[in-house]
């Protein structure tokens, strides 16, 4: 299997398609991923899956990094509300998520790309229409130029050039 | 890491597994492919793929390359890590390096089983591959804490299901907590007259388990109470239980009766539960004559001196030896540490006026399945005569099968008990009436040990099948009483109107009302249809994914009699396998402070849901024993000195780096 090294096409024609980091809590979205898999239910191929025991976990530094390391879509995915497997990692989740959204929007990141679900382990059909939904919406955004190439925060001293 | 421990280039020696699972995997991701992708990762010293990594001779490779290799890593990717993770971590340690340093791809339910594109498929593996080869490089050595177990347990819920798994563990010289809402045990099973297929008598069978209950030393039996919540973990839960007043002292009381003799009401003037409401009760009664605990209850809403407080109160006049009535109970609480729970609270059935197309509650003589238990039953409020509300005793009667299921717009699961006790009614009210009898069914689903000879017996003895589901029902002109039953017979092929005397609608199974609040108390997830989920449907049917808690009886699922004694059995054997080790190992994926980085600002305090941090000397502190691992206060922590075993911030971000790289 060669290595897909080739650059990332540009529109859903020419075959490019996009990349979806996705954060799954242990106990609700990752197991409704894992029945989705026993069920032999078929969704798009896009999202690669990190497991986190809470999506109370999902730092939204962990969303930065993956939009600028090339993702073009971020999936957060918990337990409905009362159903916390840790009674409310979900809820504080939420909270950090919709602030992030509007600093991420600020940044030029369309309110899209990033998107919190909450699954439950028996909601196998819902999962896969989320990953499909929100393929369908990456693609029709297309990918995701950022307006400034993230290379880590500059450093003091430069930031009095910009100042000056 | 010490550098002694390195491979080379400061690297540690990583080895990658990669499954074919046969041809689960295999046949929808170029496994070879994916193992010599991984060969060139930096750091992989070893990559193999192999037919079934979680076989011996698969589990044997990791432990031998560990040996032979000098191995400090180790990556399998397969299937779930709900399914193996402690398979290949228990191959790690056995290979003589920590078992934390495993780290497992689900490449099986999460690629292969929901992609069709190989090549895209493929692709997809590699790039968790990758993520996993970058992560598992910062994993650090972890240990699982033991935690000692409260040897007690608790049964939630005193059907037939509860008894069991109660009895067996009592019976293992466990001290078991037995908590049942209602005012007797004996839950659906002491309403049911006969059981089929063999026609034993219910209460012949369960009575004697009922008494059981109450005569063994080690269960403590709690009725008219139930769970308010539960705190702690397993192995120590700590459970708090609400007893609602039954206006009586419950050892006091001897079960005479003579209260209820005594009541100022001459007669029942309210509708008795257990009977449904075919007669009436007083407002002092027994639950039924079999009822466990022995012991009268007074019904507060129906009782003269709650509502009036000017009662001549015959009843405590009548009791004045033992003084067993008490007006001024209120709600008391208990709590109790217990090391397991099983959960037996059962079902409900399916309420017909949903359906309204069949008349019940419009046309006296639709009764549901359970209303007909209770008349051929000869304790019931007819003492066995089946006779219709108006005193007549039927001459037809039509079954209706799968009410409430079977049927998008109400259930679509199989009650799975209805086609066997809708041919028990129909054997029974043969037997006592003589009636001409209709089955209208969908399908005759009788598997298991002598359910198909009984459909033949009741076949053979004259009761008539009809395969087609009634469309409506609708009276018979000219007052009869009867009513017109009309369904397409569909191996006929045409529409047949038969008038019946009485209509039985054999409801299905539902989930009990306040599923969700007890799921949410027990912190565990209900399934579709509303039934609470189990661990594993096949390899963990009794557990749930809350270590500790366990499932028996239909509150997993619609099963019959003896699949719910067979499962309650199975928990008991589980909760037993839990409690008697003594200890719980605990998942070390707790969080810790970096002391020395930490500002003491508190951010993290009220976000934990089990007050494991607190502050001292003016640094948070983590409770390791009160941390769940949830990771909340790791992601909020401003300055980052918290942080996560196994979910570690580096150890995510390579991940986040790994899938995302193209290199």
């Amino acid at each position: 299997m060669p290595e897909p090294t080739e650059k990332p096409q540009e529109s859903a024609a020419d075959g490019w398609e996009p990349k979806i980091v996705a954060f799954f809590c242990n106990w609700c979205t990752y197991l409704a991923a894992d029945l989705a898999g026993t069920s032999r239910m078929k969704y798009a191929p896009n999202a690669r899956v990190i497991r986190v025991m809470c999506s109370g976990r999902v730092d939204p530094q962990f969303v930065m990094e993956a939009f600028a390391n090339g993702a073009e879509g971020v999936l957060v995915g918990g337990c409905h509300f009362g159903d916390c497997h840790y009674q409310s990692g979900n809820h504080k989740a939420l909270r950090r998520f919709r602030l992030l959204q509007r600093v991420l929007m600020g940044m030029g990141i369309e309110k899209e790309r990033i998107r919190i679900e909450w699954i439950s382990a028996a909601e196998a059909d819902k999962l896969r229409d989320v990953m499909n939904d929100m393929v369908a919406r990456l693609k029709a955004l297309g990918p995701l130029h950022l307006e400034v190439p993230a290379e880590g925060f500059p450093e003091v001293a430069d930031l009095a050039e910009v100042t000056a | 890491m010490k550098p002694a421990e390195r491979g080379g280039n400061g690297q540690p020696k990583i080895g990658v597994y990669v499954c074919h699972c046969g041809t689960n995997i295999a046949a929808t991701v170029d496994v070879e492919a994916v193992r010599s992708y991984a060969e060139g990762l930096p750091g992989v010293k070893v990559a193999r793929a192999y037919k079934y990594m979680c076989s011996d001779p698969g589990q044997e490779l990791i432990k031998e390359d560990i040996r032979a290799n000098g191995l400090e890593r180790v990556v399998v990717a397969s299937c779930s890590p709900n399914l193996h993770e402690a398979t290949f971590r228990r191959a790690t340690a056995e290979g003589g390096i920590n078992p934390y340093y495993f780290h497992m791809v689900n490449i099986r339910e999460q690629d292969s089983w929901v992609h069709a594109d190989m090549a895209a498929a493929t692709r997809k593996a590699n790039d968790l591959m990758r993520a996993a080869v970058h992560r598992v490089r910062f994993h650090k050595p972890l240990e699982r804490a033991r935690v000692s177990i409260s040897p007690a347990v608790m049964v939630v819920g005193g059907g037939i299901a509860g008894i069991h798994a109660a009895l067996t563990m009592a019976n293992a010289g466990k001290h078991v907590y037995l908590v049942e809402r209602e005012p007797s045990i004996g839950g659906h099973m002491a309403q049911f007259d006969k059981t089929f297929p063999t026609l034993d008598c219910a209460a012949c069978i369960l009575t004697p388990k009922m008494t059981e209950v109450r005569s063994n030393p080690n269960i403590t039996l709690w009725t008219m109470a139930e769970v308010d919540r539960v705190d702690g973990y397993v192995g120590a839960f700590r459970v708090t239980v609400r007893h609602k007043p039954r206006f009586i002292v419950e050892d006091a009381c001897v079960g005479c009766m003579e209260c209820i003799e005594a009541c100022v009401f001459q007669r029942g003037k309210f509708p008795d539960e257990f009977n449904f409401g075919l007669n009436m009760r007083k407002p002092v009664y027994i639950p039924f004559p079999q009822a466990v605990p022995q012991v009268v209850v007074i019904d507060q809403e129906a009782c003269i001196e709650f509502r009036t407080g000017r009662c001549k109160k015959t009843c405590v006049e009548v009791c004045a030896d033992r003084n067993a009535i008490d007006f001024t109970q209120t709600e008391t609480f208990d709590t109790v540490e217990v090391g397991a729970v099983i959960l037996a609270t059962g079902f409900k059935t399916f309420d017909p006026k949903r359906t309204p197309s069949y008349g019940y509650g419009v046309y006296p003589n639709v009764y549901t399945a359970m209303e007909l238990e209770r008349l051929v039953n000869s304790s019931g409020p007819t003492e066995g005569h089946v006779t219709l509300r108006d005193g007549r005793t039927p001459e037809t009667v039509g079954i209706l099968h799968c009410i409430g299921s079977r049927d998008v717009n109400t259930n679509e699961y199989c009650s799975r008990v209805c086609c066997m006790y809708s041919l028990k009614l129909a054997h029974l009210v043969k037997e006592k009436t003589g009636a001409e009898i209709y089955n209208f069914y969908i399908d005759i689903r009788a598997p298991g040990k002598g359910m198909e000879e009984f459909y033949n017996r009741v076949a053979e003895e004259g009761v008539h099948f009809i395969r087609g589901k009634v469309a409506d029902v609708y009276p018979e002109a000219g007052n009869t009483g009867r009513v017109i039953l009309q369904a397409e017979d569909t191996l006929l092929g045409r529409v047949r109107k038969i008038p019946v005397d009485m209509v039985v609608l054999a409801t299905g199974l539902e989930p009990q009302a306040d599923v969700e609040a007890v799921r949410r108390t027990f912190n565990i997830t209900c399934a579709g249809g509303g039934f609470f989920m189990e661990r594993h449907p096949k390899l963990a049917p009794v557990s749930t994914f809350t270590d500790g808690i366990f499932l028996a009886g239909a509150c997993q699922g619609p099963k019959d009699i003896p699949d719910t004694v067979a499962q309650a059995g199975a928990a008991a054997a589980e909760a037993l396998a839990l409690v008697d080790r003594g200890y719980v190992e605990m998942e070390p994926t707790t969080a810790y402070v970096m002391r020395e980085e930490c500002s003491g600002c508190k951010t993290c305090i009220p976000l934990c849901p089990y007050t494991a941090i607190t502050r001292v000397d003016g640094k948070a502190e983590i409770n390791p024993v009160l941390c769940k691992g949830c990771g909340t206060c790791v992601a909020a922590c401003p300055s980052g000195s918290i942080r996560q075993n196994l979910f570690e911030d580096e150890e995510i971000y390579e991940e986040i780096l790994g899938v995302l790289a193209h290199a």
